[in-house]
């Protein structure tokens, strides 16, 4: 593949913190090699050269937020043969969907004095909800070995390599001594999709959870544990809402939470009257 | 995308909708009447994320990983202002001993991550004449290259120490939740050893480019520690007599919300713009440079404070070494602590903290609750900070270049930008340059 033969690669971000766009930069032995193989058409990041669509391949990063990137991503999918969304943002609304359970006139007033002068939808939403996607790959960051592989993959024609099962899997082919079992942690590992490599456990602390949900977890029996282990109601509501907060099942889990939380509320008042 | 003259005989519009090479999504917008500059504005409209609204009711210890997601760029500086803040509010200051040398050493990877980044991808394409980095590296392959390896021997020490580059998840209120064992940073020696020689010819090069001439007066503002170079803890002094605890920074700074952006604009209440980043650290703290990084920078023919943004990049490349070399002596001398993290206990109280992003002073300010619940949060990033200053320059730089033909003048305004690093994903984000003649 040489010459203008080369297929083209669009990077877009929509509302994100850069941080899985940095990933691509950050593969520092592949990069040179990645931009003789495609023609890099639209990274703004990394280059002022733009080249007009259609593309190839887009990469899209962040979560749909205003009306105006609501339009723009249609405008990116029709001009891309293949769309990737990575990171948390892109695949499941990111942190910024924490708006998504509360009221966002309410936290535009929390940050900005003039907040007529701001304009946003009400929710975060994943590039999903707007227009089909061809592959989504999870994490808050995504791992750039992953990133690097779900491209090799297009370009070949063939299915990425991005095994399904949970962190859990990742933390017993490590070696790693379950946090949970031996010292009482709350981790989300056991319904947390792979792909990190299950880096927390093996730091000592409990995976947040950061990658989002796998293919039908089990958040009843996690929680129903972690309640056994002393965390509160509001401490498990906390733990499903991070980064991946409205993906589904986490979204699920925190609400039978919360609605624990609130039973419990209501059953203290009803004593003390 | 640009549209070059637009407009009648004295009217011309220059425009730039979408500015490359900087973390996020602004515009910039610049109104001359004949050779009159009367408008200069730096939009930033990344659409805002609410980080200050959302961390309201989150616990204490979450809020180094909670920040984090402010900017991928420089996830550090965000994690080490959080728990600075928290531990003031509990009564809590690591100052010294090994965790503070840890929360360095990290906080170095991050510095050599960012500044590689920004000067062998984003700003030296702008004085060689490229596009970007990819496209600078067919004709200087070696050059990025080595660019990329030293990036990448700051990327190795954040995922040592933070477990990963982006978003690291080792850093809690308090400390760590593992102190690296001594052999996993000794095999980091060789590749910074590797690092600090490149940092070294970093500044050699640097200092070879084309700079226009400029000198430019706002104020700097750093920290200031004595006996160190400004990273992690310090005072906020200023080149005009500033000097306070981070937790003054209220009586001598305000933000204020402006239309044209979706950033606050910072400026000390006194004196108005105000610079923070390489060039005002330099000119506070230069005395405090490892020798090997004050022996570079005199070599380069910096003075004792340098005033032309466009020399940040040899800044940069001076701190790289810095960061490098001080990163070395870390690993050489450590010796892992008997506990990863001091117990931080919560009480009701406020906390602030100060630190240095790659791109400037980053404050953070907590209420929280006896239980450790935040009650209110305030993140001063170091881009809304420099705001005021960027838009000054490029008023400097178009009545410096009426006569320029269109793009260059489009071009050098854009890296009158580029020249602060600016993070708009920190501000919240985007620059469309548009300059309009009327």
């Amino acid at each position: 593949m040489a010459g203008s033969h080369r297929p083209t690669l669009a990077v877009w971000k929509f509302a994100s913190c850069d941080g899985c766009q940095l990933s691509l930069l950050d593969c520092e032995d592949e990069l040179l090699m990645l931009a003789d193989r495609l023609e890099i058409a639209q990274f703004l990041e990394a280059t002022s050269a733009r080249v007009e669509g259609p593309y190839d391949i887009s990469i899209v990063e962040g979560s749909i937020t205003t009306a105006h990137d609501a339009e723009r991503i249609r405008e990116v999918r029709a001009s891309s043969r293949v769309l990737i969304t990575i990171g948390a943002c892109a695949t499941a609304g990111g942190i910024q969907a924490l708006r998504n359970f509360g009221d966002v006139e309410d936290f535009t007033a929390i940050v900005y004095a003039s907040p007529e002068y701001i304009s946003t939808l009400a929710s975060s939403t994943p590039i999903s909800a707007h227009v089909p996607v061809d592959f989504e790959l999870n994490g808050c960051p995504i791992n750039k070995a992953q990133l690097l592989e779900v491209i090799a993959a297009h370009l070949a024609g063939r299915r990425p390599h991005v095994r399904a099962h949970s962190v859990c899997v990742e933390c017993k082919r490590r070696g790693t001594v379950c946090v949970t079992v031996a010292h009482g942690t709350p981790c989300l590992g056991p319904v947390t999709h792979a792909g990190c490599g299950a880096i927390c456990p093996a730091y000592n602390r409990g995976c947040y959870g950061c990658y989002g949900p796998m293919e039908a977890p089990n958040t009843s029996s996690l929680s129903a544990r972690m309640s056994e282990l002393g965390s509160g109601e509001a401490d498990i509501v906390r733990i499903y809402r991070t980064f991946t907060a409205d993906a589904g099942p986490f979204r699920q889990a925190s609400e039978r939470a919360a609605a624990g939380e609130r039973a419990a509320g209501e059953g203290a008042g009803e004593r003390g009257t | 995308m640009s549209g070059a003259g637009e407009g009648g005989e004295r009217t011309r519009v220059i425009r730039t909708d979408y500015l490359a090479r900087v973390e996020g999504e602004g515009a910039m917008y610049v109104k001359l009447d004949g050779r009159e500059v009367t408008d200069v504005k730096l939009r930033i409209y990344e659409p805002p994320r609410f980080f200050e609204a959302l961390l309201r009711g989150r616990a204490f210890t979450e809020a180094p990983d909670i920040t984090a997601r402010i900017c991928g760029i420089c996830p550090v500086a965000y994690q080490m202002s959080s728990v600075r803040a928290m531990e003031d509010a509990c009564g809590v200051a690591i100052d010294s001993g090994p965790l503070r040398d840890l929360r360095r050493l990290l906080y170095c990877g991050e510095w050599i991550e960012s500044h590689s980044l920004h000067v062998y991808m984003l700003h030296a394409p702008d004085f060689l004449g490229y596009a970007g980095a990819v496209e600078m590296a067919r004709d200087h392959r070696e050059i990025v290259e080595q660019g990329l390896q030293m990036k990448k021997a700051g990327n190795a020490l954040m995922a040592a120490v933070g477990g990963r580059e982006v978003h690291p998840i080792n850093v809690r209120v308090g400390g760590f939740y593992r102190a690296p064992a001594p052999g996993e940073l000794r095999a980091l020696h060789d590749p910074l050893e590797r690092a600090l020689e490149t940092a070294l010819a970093t500044v050699r090069w640097t200092a070879t480019l084309p700079f226009p001439d400029v000198e430019r007066a706002p104020e700097l503002v750093a920290l200031s520690e004595p006996g160190a170079y400004p990273i992690d803890r310090g005072a906020i002094r200023s080149d005009g007599g500033l000097e306070i605890p981070p937790a003054a920074f209220d009586e001598h700074f305000v933000e204020e919300h402006v239309e044209h952006s979706n950033a606050l604009h910072a400026r000390l209440r006194e004196r108005g713009t105000y610079l923070t980043g390489p060039l005002a650290r330099y000119a506070l703290a230069s005395q405090e440079l490892r020798p090997l990084a004050a022996e570079a920078a005199l070599a380069a023919g910096l003075g004792a404070v340098c005033r032309n943004p466009f020399q940040s990049i040899v800044v940069r490349a001076v701190e790289l070494v810095q960061a490098c070399d001080e990163a070395l002596a870390i690993i050489d001398s450590y010796e892992q602590p008997e506990a990863p993290a001091v117990e931080v206990i919560p009480r009701r109280a406020v906390g602030h903290g100060a630190t240095e992003a790659p791109r400037g002073l980053l404050y953070h300010r907590y209420e929280i609750d006896e239980d450790g619940t935040i009650l209110d949060a305030r993140i001063v990033p170091p881009t809304s900070q420099n705001q005021l200053a960027i838009e000054q320059d490029l008023r400097t730089v178009v009545e410096g270049g009426l006569d320029l033909p269109e793009d260059q003048l489009k071009l050098r305004c854009e890296q009158a930008i580029r020249n602060h690093d600016p993070c708009i994903s920190c501000a919240t984000h985007f620059l469309t340059l548009t300059l309009d003649r009327g």
